[in-house]
């Protein structure tokens, strides 16, 4: 019952929300409501019982890109910020795309019959740290060193571009 | 038990409410709160998958991981860009971009 709630009141939290942050005429209300969405997603993480990821989303996410994107809005909002004259045939064609995509995408989800046991975390399958550890830094089966190693330059390569591209010339 | 359809939905509508953004917004930050949404979206499919049909398993974990940190050097980068835009053309209104030099 516990569960149900929470999923409930987190899933009605992402809807609204992503609505709201797709339709906000003020940019700053419109990164507030990602905020939302992202701590509410960070919530259904905790429901799914992958903490690990839930401590992630919630710095990463809610922590750092939201920071960086209050960031551009206060840096380039001197005259874009006010309400955007409405373009009706784009937002006709983005409805219309939008509820195909959902009533195509939620009958296949449901007319498909998915074979799954109901989700019990036991001591041999819960993600404790320590697997996460060792499937980050090793380089057998199922361990991602390799991928961790990219990630890393992918990082420093969009460091590297980002101060490039925005530094004063 | 809360059945996977129901996790399922909320990020089928995450989805095509950032695709709706993606579409009919005219500030590129707002383009990039889409992309967000959509790519926020795939990460908890992800999670969902594992957690429901491989529950001994975590690669989608993992997935949903590297993707995280994928969509963060992505935005900064995205940032950087727009921030260079606003400062040669003094808007980010996608209208008004369209020419490549000035």
């Amino acid at each position: 019952m516990g569960t149900q709630i929470a999923f409930y009141t987190l899933a009605a939290i992402i809807v609204v929300s992503s609505i709201l942050a797709v339709t906000a005429k003020k940019m700053m209300r419109a990164a507030t409501y990602l905020l939302f969405v992202l701590i509410a997603t960070a919530g259904l993480y905790l429901l799914l019982e992958y903490e690990f990821l839930f401590a992630v989303q919630l710095t990463v996410y809610a922590g750092g890109i939201l920071v960086l994107f209050i960031f551009a809005i206060l840096l380039t909002s001197a005259n874009s910020d006010r309400a955007e004259p409405g373009d009706r045939k784009k937002i006709v064609s983005g409805l219309v795309t939008a509820l195909a995509g959902v009533v195509i995408t939620t009958l296949v989800t449901v007319k498909h019959k998915f074979l799954y046991a109901p989700p019990v975390v036991t001591p041999e399958n819960e993600i404790t740290m320590e697997k996460i550890g060792h499937a980050l830094m090793g380089t057998g089966r199922f361990q991602y060193v390799f991928a961790f190693e990219i990630l890393s330059i992918l990082l420093l390569t969009c460091a590297i571009g980002g101060i490039l591209i925005a530094r004063k010339r | 038990m809360i059945p996977m359809e129901y996790y399922l939905t909320v990020s089928t509508l995450m989805f095509f409410i950032g695709v709706f953004g993606f579409i009919s917004r005219k500030n590129l930050l707002a383009v990039l709160i889409s992309i967000e949404l959509i790519l926020n979206s795939v990460e908890i499919n992800f999670s969902i998958f594992n957690r429901y049909l491989y529950p001994d398993h975590m690669e989608g974990m993992f997935f949903s991981l590297f993707g995280i940190a994928i969509s963060a050097a992505e935005s900064a980068v995205a940032i950087a860009v727009i921030i260079n835009i606003y400062r040669t053309t003094q808007n980010i209104d996608v209208r008004q971009i369209n020419k490549m030099k000035n």
